[in-house]
């Protein structure tokens, strides 16, 4: 009964039980953050608009991005991941998401910031159907934690169009 | 020469009972262990309902040996999440970021593309042959909670299997020579 094995065994028992517990408490102080993000995205310049061989259409963009995501920064953040998506239905899908740009912003001080920039992924659709088409940019943000739960949330910004004809 | 005989019997009987009893104590172990681990596939939906981080292709937002909680519900695939998916025909499952999304209206089916933050290109390179899009039969799970570092013990007893036969070793002879 006390001997060092059970000794060791005790402590060890012990100390791996008190680390799972601070790790769920630091994951749950989380849920008490309320965070009030914001963000605003101008399609600065349509490059060009294509039809690919393929038959997809393909567009790209220049795009000014500006957030302000330091309210969604806690103790227990590692790492805020952000992306645009464009989101748009057509007849054939009820929903496309395609991610236009990401960031990962390591620190709260970087976490206010605009970027003025051409697309980082490519914007194709799964058929012909882009012109003149209404879509949405959406900011997504996955707050990624140094342990526990990881929380993600969006900004829904509405009202853009694609241009009629092809250029 | 009575008593003789009558004491190496209730020797014989004696050990007998006590390893009996450490079998079957080693028995309840291993199999509440097997429940629990049953009890978390039922629970999260996925059949892996615990994955270690392998490669850097998330840094730095997962790191080589850490843990991903895997859930997996019938809510619809959408991009940003991070997936756990099996390539066809590869047993090592991928835990990327999904960037693009589209769903069919009629039959509600997705196809996603997905991508490592920390890589340049997307997975369609790590897709089967001519296979462009991944579908929801292919997801193993989303990611919803992680540990750091837990997961290096795995890491190590796949890449050094000699390992793996000496802590199993060294625990099967702390059972056997242990008084209760």
């Amino acid at each position: 009964m006390h001997s060092f094995g059970y000794r060791a065994n005790a402590l060890l028992t012990f100390a791996v039980t008190i680390l799972a517990l601070m790790c769920a408490m630091a994951s749950f102080s989380d849920n008490f953050n309320h965070p009030s993000p914001s963000s605003s995205v101008q399609v600065l310049n349509v490059n060009w608009f294509q039809k690919q061989p393929n038959g997809n259409d393909e567009v790209s963009l220049t795009l000014n991005i500006s957030a302000d995501l330091q309210s969604l920064f806690t103790w227990n953040t590692k790492q805020v991941f952000v992306f645009l998506a464009a989101e748009y239905e057509t007849s054939k899908n009820s929903l496309n998401q395609i991610s236009l740009w990401d960031g990962i912003i390591a620190s709260k001080e970087h976490a206010k910031f605009w970027t003025h920039t051409s697309n980082k992924y490519r914007f194709i659709d799964q058929g012909s159907n882009l012109r003149g088409k209404e879509f949405n940019l959406t900011l997504h943000w996955h707050v990624m934690p140094k342990t526990g739960k990881m929380f993600a949330d969006k900004l829904v910004m509405s009202g853009y169009r694609l241009p009629k004809e092809y250029r | 020469m009575e008593w003789i005989r009558e004491s190496v019997d209730s020797i014989k009987s004696i050990q007998f009972r006590q390893t009996l009893s450490q079998a079957v104590n080693l028995g309840l172990i291993l199999t509440s262990a097997l429940i629990i681990w049953k009890g978390l596939i039922c629970i999260t939906g996925s059949e892996s309902p615990v994955v270690v981080v392998l490669s850097e292709s998330m840094e730095p937002g997962f790191q080589r040996g850490d843990i991903l909680f895997l859930h997996m519900s019938k809510d619809p695939i959408r991009a940003g999440e991070i997936i756990v998916f099996n390539v066809d025909g590869h047993d090592i499952p991928i835990v990327h970021r999904v960037i693009k999304v589209h769903e069919r209206q009629d039959t509600g089916e997705v196809y996603i593309l997905t991508k490592g933050d920390n890589n340049h290109e997307d997975d369609r390179v790590l897709y089967a042959q001519g296979q462009h899009w991944l579908q929801r039969h292919h997801v193993m799970g989303r990611a919803v909670g992680f540990l750091p570092y837990v997961g290096w013990m795995t890491i190590i007893m796949t890449e050094k299997p000699v390992i793996k036969y000496i802590i199993i070793g060294a625990l099967g002879l702390l059972v056997i020579t242990s008084k209760d």
